[in-house]
């Protein structure tokens, strides 16, 4: 019999500081994040300075915490994965030069991560049966993608946003009604109290490329609905607007994940992304699915958000490939999915 | 005599060094383009091998704290962060300045290394290193007129080092009524030498942090804050 294998998994790509220990890729041993969205909401939006002071602050406690948490020391780890890119530079680098020190001093293997493909991943850890090839859509404040998980490490981009992400958009909505930061999970609650179809918002469609998303057209037609609003003096039902703008988010994604899956033959669609934890997005993609006779996967909400338990199972089937980083690992802020920058 | 691992990336020079007791065993300095962040871990691992040096055997590790380049401290500090975390042991904050000036011996008068802050601000500290290191003034960020007047209020012969030194040579040539040098090229950056002999000598006064109680010593807020705070905004 093989031994397990223990992975390390570290992200610091943007507001969470997260540590992880894995074994063989699927199952959580711990999963440390410490967030600090509390901080940033101050200010509006995530300020990259501060988010990558706050990792330099917390990131030993947070890897202590995991290593406790596993009850495992850094001599039974396999080997060390970290976020490498996408996400803020300045971020990215606490993560990437704390775990190349620690995988160098204790003489252990180390492999780079993208970020996005450990969203992916998030998805083996409570589904033991998942395997590529599979659909897979990806929602999160920074991306929009349709993809193919054909094998581990291997993606193809079926179609991607041309303008702003899905989680973008909800942000700048957001800030636009007055509900704040972050926008996701405002949006969500505030659209529990609205009709979705209160307010009739466009869905964009990209000619020639029918499993691309546009969501600048809309976060326009959100703001000129407000503006005109406010000159004739009427008032905005902001759960009506919240509701009808993330219906529109809503069909535009889970309207093209249906196609894809019958176009390319695919009988599940899994969702992965911080916005994943949506439920208006849950909703309409588990509705949709029934309807298709598809099935329908995404992870629980505390793998959907940053957390480094994906970075440790997605670094898993990247050491089992025999991934390996140098020393000269650099962050990436714009890793492109699929791609190995090392 | 204890053995210190020294890393020095507060500006754009890389430097990590070895030194043991009175011995300093290596020392690699990169003045490039590249950022420390590919730099650095694979020059201490080129000189730990080329020195057969045990990463077990070493007692603490000397980081350069700050201020300097926010990123470049960031890298600085994870590294050895990482390192005291997996080798279980101290890390030594040395303010960025003092090992500038400790790299400088035997000049008369005082040693003020300057690191371009930027809107005429320099990141700056005042020394005398002629028998025993001395701080005269601990180090700050300071408007560079401010600084002139201080010097010439002290009235004594001045060497000045840094990356500042280029952006403001006319300005101190100009303004300063003290006799004025400035350090050869290759005494003129931050070297982890300096950095790792200092730390040893703060080792055995127990000057020592744990690599998680470690955080840079930047000495400037960051944009945001900094205007939010003008706002009347408190913050945590």
């Amino acid at each position: 019999m093989s031994e397990d294998v223990l992975i390390l998994g570290i992200e610091s790509s943007c507001d969470e500081t997260a540590a992880a220990v894995v074994r063989n890729g699927r199952e959580v041993l711990s999963n440390v994040i410490s967030s600090q969205i509390d901080l940033h909401t101050l200010f509006g939006g995530v300020v990259p300075e501060i988010a990558s002071r706050k990792h330099i602050e917390k990131i030993n406690q947070v890897i202590d915490q995991a290593l406790a948490d596993a009850c495992v020391t850094l001599d039974d780890i396999t080997a060390v994965a970290v976020t490498y890119g996408p996400g803020l530079v300045g971020a990215l680098l606490v993560g990437v030069a704390q775990a190349k020190a620690i995988a160098w001093a204790k003489d252990l293997p180390l492999v780079g991560v993208h970020h996005i493909e450990g969203h992916v991943c998030a998805n083996f850890i409570e589904h033991q049966e998942l395997e590529p090839p599979f659909l897979c859509l990806i929602v999160s404040g920074g991306h929009t993608h349709l993809v193919i998980m054909k094998d581990y490490g291997e993606f193809e981009i079926l179609g991607r946003t041309r303008d702003d992400a899905a989680g973008e958009a909800f942000d700048k909505v957001a800030r636009a009604v007055g509900l704040g930061y972050p926008g996701g999970p405002k949006i969500d609650r505030a659209a529990r109290e609205g009709n979705p179809h209160a307010i009739e918002f466009p869905r964009a469609h990209i000619e020639g490329a029918p499993y691309d998303f546009s969501f600048s057209g809309l976060k326009s037609a959100v703001l000129n609905y407000l503006n005109h609003a406010k000159m004739r003096g009427e008032e905005v039902s902001v759960p009506d607007l919240a509701a009808s703008f993330q219906n529109a988010v809503v069909d535009a994604l889970v309207s093209r994940a249906v196609m894809a899956a019958k176009e390319f033959g695919y009988r599940q669609i899994v969702l992965a992304g911080g916005v994943a934890s949506n439920t208006a997005l849950r909703r309409g993609l588990e509705e949709a699915c029934r309807k298709e006779n598809l099935a329908f996967c995404f992870p629980s909400p505390v793998y959907c958000t940053d957390n480094a338990a994906m970075i440790g199972a997605a670094g898993y089937y990247e050491y089992q490939k025999g991934v390996r980083s140098g020393w000269e690992l650099n962050a990436v802020p714009n890793l492109k999915l699929g791609e190995r920058a090392f | 005599m204890a053995k210190i691992l020294a890393i020095e990336s507060a500006s754009l020079t890389a430097s990590v060094a070895i030194a043991d007791g009175e011995k300093l065993i290596a020392e690699y300095t990169l003045n490039d383009k590249k950022t420390h962040s590919q730099t650095l871990l694979p020059m201490i691992d080129e000189m730990i091998s080329r020195t057969d040096t045990d990463k077990h055997s070493i007692d603490a590790i000397a980081i350069s704290k700050g201020p300097g380049s926010f990123t470049g401290l960031r890298i600085g500090s994870a590294t050895a962060k990482g390192l005291g975390q997996a080798l279980g042991i101290p890390l030594i904050p040395v303010p960025t300045l003092d090992g500038m000036a400790y790299g400088l011996y035997g000049c008369a008068g005082l040693i003020c290394p300057i690191m371009d802050a930027r809107r005429n601000q320099v990141y700056t500290g005042i020394y005398r290193n002629q028998g025993a290191f001395q701080v005269v003034m601990e180090q700050c960020a300071l408007d560079i007129g401010a600084l002139l007047e201080k010097l010439n209020g002290l009235g004594e012969p001045v060497i000045f080092l840094g990356d500042g030194v280029p952006v403001q040579r006319e300005r101190i040539q100009e303004e300063l009524t003290v006799p004025v040098s400035f350090a050869p090229v290759h005494l003129n950056r931050q070297k982890a030498g300096a950095v790792a002999v200092l730390g040893a000598v703060y080792y055995e006064k127990g000057i020592v942090q744990t690599a998680a109680e470690h955080a840079p010593e930047y000495l400037r807020m960051s944009q945001a804050e900094r205007e939010l705070r003008e706002k009347g905004v408190s913050l945590p």
